[in-house]
């Protein structure tokens, strides 16, 4: 009877295993499929060269590269903000911080990440630019500045959350070795720890890298809607997935090649993420024993 | 057994179908015409139906030629329409014997807005709008000074309406001369707070939309008037109503055949539409006339009713 019981729960626990891969799966295939139909039509050269996206227009242009500069710049605001605060903040916490401090701090700064994304986007859009305004002229309404910090924000938990887990795991062995060499606290912290932890530390940025090219709300509301070519982080751009939701909620008619142009871009996307998750995982594994 | 379910299924759609017919040949309104005027009746046409349920109104949309073209042989009950009907279109509706009468419902006018902070614009001309927003100006036409040299060298920031909406068409058909083309360098939102936003926000910032959208934010926004050749105008009730704001500015009509008064479902839904106009408008972005005028166009709709018993 025992036994019978403990294969049914086994094969439970498969057949949720399987759901998730067969969903994966499932997506790749019909990305693949609007993509590959997409792809009939426009030749993958126009569609990684052409500087210009304009696939509702008159003028139609199918160039990934406005869409995904936008993806990127954003991703890089974000990241050099939440990358630089995020770390001081989990080493302040691990090493500084007393322990009924860090016992507060820790879950209010992961509410940061239950925040709903589009209070995010309206905070950018109606408080952060109108404040950037004031000291730098010319920002316009819409922006990848502030969505890009904003977006930095929202991903702090992220890097400062498995950052100071992997900052706290660090064996007491290599603390005491450290300040028995004189060093003092500074020195311990970011000559021995972090490149100790970091391993964690690099995990947790690429993560947060992940979250931040895929974040949708934030962009779509405060960055603007316009896919151009630009580094330049005081007008509006367009990212790949403010793209998607704009054609999403538009009257654009299915199985067109209008239509198709999410799952192109769409496709981009999932295989920066994936690129980006694999990376992780990789480097998770690579690192995982160093000091165990 | 495949048989027997195709057999049934077949049935079940012959009884459906005729049930339908029924139901249309009693109290169906046909509505044709133009796209611009589409959203409105299409309001109207939905709260009709909360308050009579059993009318079944269908909309086409045509355009206003094409729905004349259909009104004039007697085949839909009400022609949408962005114009007067044009003689051609009487001459046919002639020789059909049909008669009818011809209501203006709304006005509907466009807004050309720039940020408060703009001092160097304070009228368009339409060649100046064209060449800002003609497809040849994607990637070309880029900083104000290149459509006026006396104007800034800062980058323009455009940002318009979405692909989808009638005032895109409008706007592009008004300017470029084609409805539809325009360049694609630009903020597109279906979403009008999207670009009020962008416009007040952004000192180099154009952009356009209803006019009816402009007044809920006047306080954050710049209007400037358009230069169709008979110097600048600006938008305003009076203007828009009397076409002197051209080419941005437009009545909307509805024209019913006298013959679909015999359905007194068209009677009633024309009415409402006169009733419910000055509230309605407002959510679909359009202008709407005054009581009075929505009065005279009631007495003279009751009037062709009353000559046609």
């Amino acid at each position: 009877m025992k036994r019978i019981k403990e294969v049914a729960i086994e094969k439970t626990l498969l057949v949720s295993a399987l759901v998730t891969i067969a969903v994966t799966l499932g997506i790749i295939l019909v990305l693949s499929i609007e993509a590959f139909n997409f792809f009939r039509v426009v030749p993958l050269t126009d569609f990684i060269t052409d500087t210009q996206w304009t696939p509702l227009f008159t003028e139609k242009h199918f160039g990934i590269l406005p869409l995904l500069s936008g993806t990127l710049l954003t991703s890089f605001i974000a990241i050099a903000f939440a990358v630089p605060v995020g770390l001081s903040i989990s080493i302040y916490i691990s090493e500084y911080a007393p322990k009924s401090f860090r016992k507060t701090i820790k879950p209010a700064l992961e509410l940061l990440a239950a925040v709903p994304t589009v209070v995010y986007g309206f905070f950018a859009l109606t408080v952060v630019t109108p404040f950037l305004q004031t000291f730098i002229p010319g920002l316009s309404g819409f922006n990848s500045l502030s969505a890009g910090l904003v977006m930095g924000i929202m991903i702090i938990p992220f890097i400062s959350s498995l950052s100071e887990d992997a900052l706290h795991a660090v064996p007491n062995s290599l603390r005491e070795a450290s300040y028995g060499m004189g060093s003092t606290r500074l020195q311990t912290a970011f000559k021995v720890l972090v490149p100790a932890a970091s391993s964690g530390i690099i995990v947790s940025i690429i993560l947060a890298v992940s979250r931040a090219i895929g974040e949708t709300m934030i962009v779509a509301i405060a960055a603007g809607q316009q896919p151009r070519l630009t580094l330049d982080p005081t007008v509006p751009v367009e990212t790949i997935t403010a793209y998607i939701v704009q054609v999403s909620l538009g009257d654009v008619g299915h199985g067109t090649l209008e239509y198709q142009t999410i799952f192109a871009a769409g496709i981009t996307l999932f295989i920066f993420t994936f690129l980006l998750n694999t990376l992780s995982y990789r480097l998770r594994k690579k690192f995982a024993e160093k000091y165990e | 057994m495949k048989k027997v379910i195709i057999t049934g299924a077949m049935a079940f759609i012959v009884f459906a179908c005729g049930n339908n017919k029924k139901e249309t040949d009693s109290s169906a309104i046909s509505i044709d015409g133009s796209s611009t005027v589409y959203p409105v009746t299409e309001a109207m046409a939905e709260e009709f139906r909360n308050e009579d349920p059993n009318v079944n109104v269908t909309i086409g949309v045509s355009g206003t030629g094409g729905g004349f073209k259909k009104f004039g042989r007697g085949e839909v009950d009400i022609a949408n329409a962005s114009r007067p009907i044009k003689e051609e279109e009487i001459a046919i509706a002639k020789e059909n014997n049909i008669t009818y009468v011809g209501l203006e419902v709304a006005y509907d006018g466009l807004a050309v807005v720039v940020h408060p902070d703009n001092d160097w614009v304070t009228c368009f001309t339409v060649e100046e709008l064209k060449k800002i927003w003609e497809p040849g100006a994607q990637g070309t036409i880029k900083t104000w000074n290149q459509v006026n040299p006396d104007w800034p060298n800062e980058e323009i920031l455009l940002f318009g309406p979405g692909v989808a909406s009638g005032t895109f068409d409008y706007f592009t058909e008004a300017i470029v001369g084609k409805s539809g083309s325009s360049r694609g360098d630009f903020t597109a939102s279906e979403d009008d707070n999207v670009l009020v936003q962008g416009v007040s926000g952004s000192k180099y910032g154009l952009g356009f939309f209803g006019l009816a959208y402009f007044e809920e934010n006047k306080d954050k926004l710049k209007l400037v008037g358009v230069d169709g050749g008979e110097g600048c105008i600006l938008p305003s009730l009076e203007t828009v109503k009397n076409s002197t704001y051209a080419p941005l500015s437009r009545p909307l009509y509805i024209y019913i055949n006298s013959s679909s008064l015999k359905n007194p479902k068209v009677i009633d839904f024309v009415n409402f539409y006169l009733e419910q106009a000055p509230t309605l408008l407002e959510d679909v972005g359009y202008f709407p006339l005054s009581v009075e005028e929505y009065k005279a166009q009631k007495a003279k709709f009751d009037d062709f009713v009353k000559s046609n018993n």
